[in-house]
């Protein structure tokens, strides 16, 4: 993937602070939906959407694409808002999100909308598609006599789903045939419909979890571009293993009183608060005048 | 001989001493490589029951293909699903109590919902798994199989039949569920008995210009009990239509209401709960299409047990002479 400038981070900090911006006009224009994963996770879908992927939104069945499987379909908004902004569909499109008829379904239907790979929303099941995806992908790689260049396939989870036994079932088979064209990403929020993650079902140690299942961990803080793009790149790099980048987010990321926030995992928004969090996001924290106030 | 020439069954279809007796998994067996011949997309994906349930001549065949799951069926349909997702054709197997039985929601969200061309091949099915017991006797897969949009099931009769289910499926572009028998059973169709996707065959027939008493539906390998019964209720007077309900979903309305309409009694008959099997369906079209007298051969809201296959079939009144009972009970409720 290209180098990282410093002019291509602020690119990056601004689509990002934009598409949060995006996320949370859907939910409002919706009246349902998940927010606080959304946000959390914007700085890495646009990381992988504007500078990580090999993807072609004006083609989105190219046979050669990298393949992006969304395994907690919930956080959906920031991918239709990622896919938006990338050109697979009208920016416009977005406002349908939830509404009767809409190609935006409160979980993703691969079907309905161009650049889904998966449906989903049942959580525990993406990165076993993930991982079968990676296994054809390697088979077909096998059968060519020219090696081309690698079709990747990325798998963005969250922590909460880490509770499902499909999930290890998938970690172990993927670590087992040593999925080197497999990154998964995970969704590190500490929080999940019911409490916090240590709460609910405790999770740590999970590098060595995954590092015992012959995974290669990468940890990082998911809102910094420059380790964003530098874990994909060295993902890209490790052989003969699957790779985990723990990606230490924010919940509500960007707007001060949704962050860390578990209620904010699918809170409904209150007359007044959506207004806030845009202005905080649109003046980036007061920092600046929003432009659209 | 009233055995219906069209179906082309063997000859001595009612001698069970001299009929091959073979379990439907091996046709499921022997179909697969050669749908793998033809088409280089097939593969397989097990979870630890290569041998049993007759993945193994596959794998065997084509090991660049075969992928070794471990004993992890949610894992085995969403894996599948992926590869499908890549251009794949994944065939998945285990036994039926843990393959549609464990990974229904798997099966539904990423396979049926997501369009994936993915089939799932349930062994061991119906109780004459035998001495296994209750635990590995699948007898509620079709009910939870045949409700998903996008869909097809079929219960092959014979081994015969399984193979050729197996071809079929291989070249169907949607989710396909096949359930196959662990237990041998009576070989009694030939290469030219005919099958195709939602069509049912006419085993046994009435008389030339006659209408039938009772026409019995019936599928998997209890279909050669209700051509032994339906000999049987001929030899004592009565004229019985048995057809072959292989493809349960989709089904073939026309014969099934043809069958309604001409015997005006219907016995269905499988190796299955009597809710929401094959019978179940053949009641839901015919209470909207041509409601008759039904009565319903199979397990009747209970678990199975251990014994041999003959035993269990018994026990649980899905012997020849529960099908002819039945058939007599439907004639008089007419």
């Amino acid at each position: 993937m290209p180098h990282l400038t410093d002019a291509k981070i602020k690119e990056l900090e601004a689509l990002a602070n934009r598409i949060r911006q995006d996320v949370i006009e859907m939910v409002v224009g919706a009246g349902s939906g998940h927010v606080g994963g959304p946000l959390g996770m914007a700085d890495i879908f646009t990381a992988l959407y504007f500078h990580v992927l090999r993807h072609d939104p004006k083609n989105p069945d190219w046979p050669d694409r990298d393949r992006v499987v969304l395994s907690n379909g919930h956080i959906c908004p920031v991918l239709y808002a990622a896919l938006a902004r990338s050109g697979y569909f009208q920016v416009e499109e977005l406002k349908t999100l939830r509404k009767f008829g809409t190609r935006l379904q409160g979980h993703p239907h691969r079907t309905a909308l161009p650049g889904l790979e998966t449906t989903s929303g049942p959580l525990g099941s993406g990165l076993s598609q993930a991982v079968g995806m990676a296994i054809a992908a390697k088979m077909e790689a096998k059968k060519k006599k020219e090696s081309g260049p690698r079709i990747n396939v990325y798998c963005l989870m969250s922590d909460g789903e880490q509770d499902a036994g499909n999930i290890w079932e998938a970690a172990m088979l993927a670590g087992k045939l040593k999925l080197d064209n497999l990154t998964a990403v995970m969704d590190r929020n500490n929080i999940q419909i019911d409490g916090m993650t240590e709460d609910i079902m405790p999770l740590e140690p999970l590098r060595e979890k995954y590092e015992a299942f012959n995974w290669h961990v990468i940890e990082i803080n998911g809102h910094s571009f420059p380790e964003i793009v530098n874990a994909f790149d060295t993902a890209d790099a490790v052989y003969e293993k699957p790779v985990l980048i723990i990606a230490h987010n924010i919940p509500g990321k960007g707007v001060d009183f949704m962050e860390f926030s578990y209620p904010w995992h699918s809170k409904v928004f209150k007359p007044g608060e959506a207004k806030e969090a845009l202005h905080q996001l649109r003046t980036l924290g007061g920092k600046i005048t929003g432009e659209h106030e | 001989m009233p055995a219906n020439p069209s179906a082309r069954l063997v000859e001595n279809v009612l001698d069970l001493k001299a009929l091959e007796q073979k379990p439907t998994r091996e046709g499921f067996g022997a179909g697969l490589v050669k749908a793998a011949d033809d088409s280089p997309e097939i593969v397989g994906l097990c979870a630890d029951l290569t041998e049993s349930t007759r993945m193994e001549p596959f794998a065997r065949k084509y090991p660049d293909r075969f992928v070794e799951m471990g004993v992890a069926e949610q894992n085995l349909a969403a894996v599948a699903s992926g590869m499908a997702a890549m251009g794949k054709i994944p065939f998945i197997t285990s036994y039926a109590m843990f393959s549609p039985g464990r990974n229904w929601e798997q099966i539904r969200t990423t396979i049926c919902y997501n369009e994936q061309n993915v089939k799932v091949i349930g062994s061991h099915a119906g109780v004459s798994v035998g001495p296994d017991g209750a635990t590995h006797q699948a007898i509620e897969d079709i009910a939870i199989m045949r409700p998903i949009p996008n869909m097809f099931v079929f219960a092959p009769c014979d081994m015969g039949e399984g193979e050729k289910v197996t071809i079929a499926v291989a070249n169907a572009k949607n989710p396909c569920y096949v359930r196959f028998a662990r237990e041998k059973t009576p070989v009694f169709t030939t290469a030219g008995t005919p099958f195709a996707i939602g069509k049912a065959q006419v085993f046994w027939v009435e008389p030339p210009n006659t209408k039938p008493d009772v026409a019995i539906v019936a599928c998997g390998p209890l279909v050669h009990n209700a051509v032994l019964a339906a000999a049987e209720l001929e030899h004592a007077g009565i004229k019985v239509r048995v057809l072959n309900a292989v493809s349960i979903k989709p089904m073939d309305e026309q014969a099934v209401v043809a069958a309604a309409r001409d015997a005006g009694a219907i016995v269905t008959v499988e190796e299955h709960q009597i809710t929401g099997g094959m019978g179940s369906a053949v009641a839901e079209l015919l209470a909207q299409r041509h409601p008759v007298p039904m009565e319903f051969i199979g397990v009747q809201n209970r678990f199975g047990e251990s014994g041999s296959p003959s035993e269990l079939i018994e026990h649980f009144g899905m012997g020849v002479n529960h099908i002819r009972q039945a058939a007599e009970r439907a004639i008089k409720r007419k």
